[in-house]
């Protein structure tokens, strides 16, 4: 048997109560604060994308399944949220439900595709059908091509928090995302999300004691999917554009980076990843392509070296589970 | 908090009140935000960062008492790239006007972004003549060229020598179709009729099962509405699979001189093609392409009219600011700019109409035969002149809602 | 006019004509994809930043050593072979244990690197590069104009691909590396150096794929991101032929090639997407590909 991919977070550690507990006081005590200091724009984009690692790092953590093609939900949501509130006027709250619904028949589609087979496998299949829907949003005249949707209106929340206020509109992304955040958490310690880690730990045992393991991976794909078009839709409202970037490949594993470096199978590690990524690739930009080859250089890095990401080592130097 | 935020303000009107009484410093920043690597690099790129600071240099040298600071980027043709990037510059790093930008997608969305915040856009290499049609606003001037205006001066000349069908490979965005809409209109009022059309997606490497198309369609002109590096292998590849040596011409209907310098003479010999500016035109513009290649430091290139447009555009932008008092209101520059007339080297007497769109001459041109070019970088025949009051889309028929009436 | 449902037979062969040249570089790739997962059980996703240096290198030739199409056929393939023995004894041989997640993983990191890289100094538009003045020009087949250069591509990569089939299903080298993939310590008993056999053999393929990326460089143009879309379909190619064999994955490569130019014709929307929809119904209906051996 093959070591699994989420093996360093795994080991069994004490649980030191409440240390995630304060942890997430931390954090949230720290996002509270941040938009006073730091440029909002900036932090409402980064909390996307933490969302967005956070969905993929279900799948890979806890269930053991790389999916090199989450940019298809991420983006198509952002289509959809997009189109729904600029063409159809839809409020900002029913423009983001309907992308995310959009990403969740998705990933019933594929999922149910990808988990016909495993390993690289999946990894592949996943990565080839976000291309086709890659293609397809080029060529589908409601996503504009190359244009994109531009100049998306951000609306009144529920006809009354006006987004177009920065403050308002970052503490409705902040919420979004704490949802989602303690969604995920609530998974993975639940039932459900034991019978998943007993899929990641050895999937034949698993069908043995007579889990369906099919049917658990594709409702843990669908959640994945769903939370990451959550994700896509919101990013859509907050930066007011959908467009390519978004359902492009590097979006895939822009998203996989942010998961590794902060941690496959730690709660807090896509967060950590997401915010560390993304910052470097705003501080950075002026060094135009290299950006690129950095990215490569901690991919390489993390692989070879620093399997547990940055949250994982830091757990694993506690002793405390994160 | 509030009391306090009332303070500040009060303290910085009566800075700017003791300023303007003095003559003191006025500050504007320019960002210029182009393609800098991909297909459009060489006809925008660093070429338009060059031409942006010498436009600060001069217009710093005749108005001591204003600093302009020049701050490029690179919006990689991606719309959601070009937002982030002009929505930082203005938030974070106070820029009064971004320039340049290439690429209608990025165009388009980058209006959005100066008229929500009350900055400016002088905007020098996008090519959908809707930025000053449907799609007009208050904070952007157009300058340079635009779909209808290419259409018109070449499409037009092709039609009337006797090319009266065409087949279009169009590049698949915002610039590519309004490119061919405009075209295929001035084809068919002309008498000449469209037979088809395929859809590309920018930045192709392989045209050849479009060209199959194209060959098949039996159309005497294959227009070419792409541009860059687009056209430059869809005509390359053209003549791989003998399209011209079958009696088929193409139309390349936005070429720049750097493009036509990366084709070489042999392979653009005869292309006919309207551009607003070409180096070699007089004194004016062969003393500033002197200037433009010390500051560009790229030996051997032709400036194309987009980076003549940035610092013809920047000019003008930088006189209006002076004149009323200050860049921090984009709009109200913007509304200045349209009441004034400009004379610069490049372009000759130009004016900005109400939709934004710059107004000056056209001119029709045809490359050189290889045997015809005297000296590097002498490329062009001047075939016409189209006079500004013909060369642009006549303004009622744009359909800005900034035209009254 | 000729037609066939309603399409003139003369587009139809010149689509299916085109197709094939695609085909010949999904065929190229794929099998270099197949042999390096034989041996070493990594995807390699940097399958297609290798066949961008592949061109890459023989545009360095062309332009600062003034070494032509026809070395660089022979040399790019070389040195590109030579950076896939170093990437491998200094990346890869550490993964071999671990799940095989993380060489997917790792050699993503090298695609980005390799093409981050490659488009600082070469910017991303395409490069021209010259095509050999031998191969220029072309036929009339009277349903379409054939460049001779394209039609080289067809020949060549047919050539190659049946060759490297036959190396490894009908030779004792062939013989050893099948064993070897097999069962490695029985193989290693017999007294064969099974690392450096691997090693070599990730050369091979890597190789293979900048074989490819010569190949494509007069056609295609020379540009840093050739290799990353390529690759996608490529993975879309092994997904439906299954890795387990070196023919299938040859046929696969060019029937797809072939199908995707017959979309051009019927139903040129599609082209982009035709060979993603064949993958999704091959896993609906033979999930372990077309030619595969499970999973």
């Amino acid at each position: 048997m093959m070591e699994r991919v989420s093996e360093p977070a795994l080991q069994t550690l004490p649980q030191r109560d409440n240390s995630l507990l304060i942890v997430f006081a931390i954090m949230v005590v720290v996002l509270v604060a941040a938009p006073f200091v730091t440029y909002p724009l900036f932090l409402m984009q980064a909390l996307c994308f933490a969302l967005f690692a956070c969905a993929f790092n279900l799948l890979i953590g806890y269930v053991g399944l790389l999916s090199f093609g989450h940019a298809l939900y991420f983006g198509w949501a952002s289509y959809v949220t997009a189109y729904a509130a600029k063409a159809w006027g839809f409020p900002p709250e029913l423009a983001i439900l309907a992308g995310t619904l959009t990403a969740a028949v998705l990933g019933v589609v594929a999922g149910a595709l990808a988990i016909r087979r495993q390993g690289i496998y999946f990894a592949m299949i996943t990565l080839a059908l976000a291309q086709m829907m890659y293609f397809v949003a080029v060529r589908a005249p409601f996503t504009g091509g190359e244009d994109g949707i531009q100049g998306v209106p951000r609306g009144h929340l529920f006809g009354v928090i006006n987004l177009d206020n920065p403050t308002a509109m970052y503490f409705v992304v902040l919420v979004i995302f704490l949802a989602g955040f303690l969604f995920i958490h609530r998974v993975i310690h639940s039932p459900f999300g034991e019978v998943l880690k007993a899929i990641r730990e050895n999937e034949p045992r698993a069908i043995s004691l007579g889990y369906k393991t099919d049917r658990y991976k594709l409702i843990a794909f669908i959640l994945s999917a769903s939370l990451a078009g959550l994700a896509g839709a919101t990013k859509a409202i907050v930066l007011q554009i959908a467009s390519l970037t978004d359902v492009y490949w590097p979006m895939s594993g822009d998203v996989v980076l942010m998961s590794l470096v902060g941690g496959l199978g730690t709660i807090f590690g896509p967060v950590v990843g997401a915010f560390a990524i993304l910052s470097m690739q705003y501080k950075l930009a002026f060094l135009g392509e290299w950006v690129l080859v950095i990215e490569g250089v901690i991919f390489v890095t993390c692989v070879l070296l620093f399997r547990r990401g940055i949250v994982g080592e830091i757990a694993n130097l506690l002793r405390i589970k994160l | 908090m509030k009391r306090l935020l009332g303070l500040a303000a009060l303290a910085a009107l009566l800075a700017c009140g003791t300023a303007q009484a003095q003559q003191k410093q006025m500050d504007v920043k320019i960002g210029v935000l182009t393609d800098m690597a991909s297909l459009y690099a060489d006809d925008t790129g660093q070429g338009s960062v060059a031409a942006a600071k010498l436009a600060a240099e001069d217009f710093m040298k005749s108005h001591p008492n204003v600093k302009v600071e020049v701050v490029s980027a690179d919006h990689q043709n991606k719309p959601d790239v070009g937002t982030g990037i002009a929505k930082q510059w203005i938030d974070v790093d106070h820029v009064d006007m971004i320039t340049g930008v290439p690429t209608s997608s990025v165009a388009l969305a980058v209006m959005q972004v100066v008229k929500e915040k009350n900055k400016a856009l002088i905007d020098s290499g996008a090519g959908s003549s809707d930025i000053t049609g449907s799609k007009c606003n208050a904070n952007t001037v157009h300058w340079t060229y635009d779909t209808w205006m290419l259409a018109n001066g070449t499409g037009k000349a092709i039609v009337k020598t006797g090319g009266d069908t065409w087949f279009f490979i169009t590049a698949d965005y915002a610039f590519g179709h309004a490119l061919e809409r405009d075209t295929a209109a001035v084809v068919e009022k002309n008498g000449g009729k469209v037979l088809g059309k395929v859809r590309v997606p920018i930045n192709t490497s392989d045209f050849s099962s479009f060209l199959l198309q194209a060959q098949q369609s039996k159309a005497k002109i294959i227009g070419l509405a792409n541009a860059g590096g687009d056209t430059i292998n869809a005509i390359k590849q053209g003549a791989e699979f003998g399209i011209v040596a079958g009696g088929q011409k193409f139309a390349g209907l936005l070429i720049f001189a750097p493009d036509i310098q990366a084709l070489g003479l042999k392979a653009a010999q005869g292309l006919m093609f309207t551009e607003t500016f070409y180096w070699d035109m007089n004194d004016g513009t062969r003393a500033w392409t002197k200037r433009w290649d010390k500051e560009r430091n790229a030996p051997g290139k032709v400036p194309s009219m987009n980076h003549a447009g940035v610092y013809a555009g920047t000019m003008a932008y930088l006189e209006a600011a002076v004149a009323v008092g200050s860049a921090k209101d984009g709009k109200a520059v913007v509304d200045k700019m349209k009441t004034m007339t400009f004379k610069d080297p490049l372009f000759g007497t130009t004016t900005v109409r109400v939709d934004g769109r710059g107004i000056h001459n056209a001119y029709l041109f045809e490359a050189k035969k290889p045997e015809e070019s005297k000296y590097p970088g002498d490329l062009y025949k001047l075939r016409a002149t189209i006079p500004a009051d013909e060369a642009f889309r006549p303004l009622k028929d744009g359909g800005c809602p900034l035209v009254k009436g | 006019m000729t037609t066939i449902f309603g399409v003139p037979t003369m587009a139809l062969f010149g689509q299916i004509l085109i197709g094939l040249i695609n085909g010949s570089f999904y065929a190229l790739l794929s099998l270099g994809l197949a042999v390096i997962f034989g041996m070493l059980n990594i995807i390699n996703f940097a399958h297609g930043a290798l066949y961008m240096l592949g061109a890459v290198t023989a545009y360095l030739l062309l332009n600062y050593a003034g070494i032509g199409y026809w070395p660089s056929l022979i040399i790019a393939p070389i040195v590109v072979g030579c950076i896939g023995i170093v990437i491998e004894r200094v990346f890869l041989q550490w993964l071999y244990k671990l799940d095989h997640l993380y060489g997917l993983l790792l050699t993503f990191g090298l695609a980005l690197i390799i093409e981050g890289v490659s488009r600082h100094y070469l910017g991303s538009a395409g490069l021209p590069y010259t095509l050999p003045q031998s191969l220029a020009g072309g036929h009339n087949l009277g349903f379409m104009f054939l460049p001779n250069y394209r039609a080289w591509v067809i020949a060549v990569s047919l050539v190659v691909c049946f060759g490297t089939w036959f190396v490894i299903e009908r030779t004792k080298l062939g013989a050893y590396l099948r064993a070897a993939t097999e069962n490695p310590s029985l193989v290693r008993a017999f007294g064969i150096n099974v690392p450096r056999m691997i090693t070599l053999t990730y050369g091979f393929g890597v190789a293979l794929a900048a074989f490819g990326g010569v190949m494509a460089a007069p056609i295609y143009n020379v540009s840093p991101n050739m290799g990353s879309e390529l690759i996608i379909v490529v993975f879309a190619v092994v997904v439906i032929g299954g890795m387990g064999s070196i023919l299938g994955a040859i046929v696969t490569g060019f029937g797809l090639g072939i199908i995707e130019g017959l979309t051009k014709v019927f139903f040129p929307e599609a082209s982009a997407t035709v060979i993603f929809v064949i993958m999704a119904i091959v896993l609906l209906v033979r999930p372990a590909g077309l030619f595969g051996r499970g999973t």
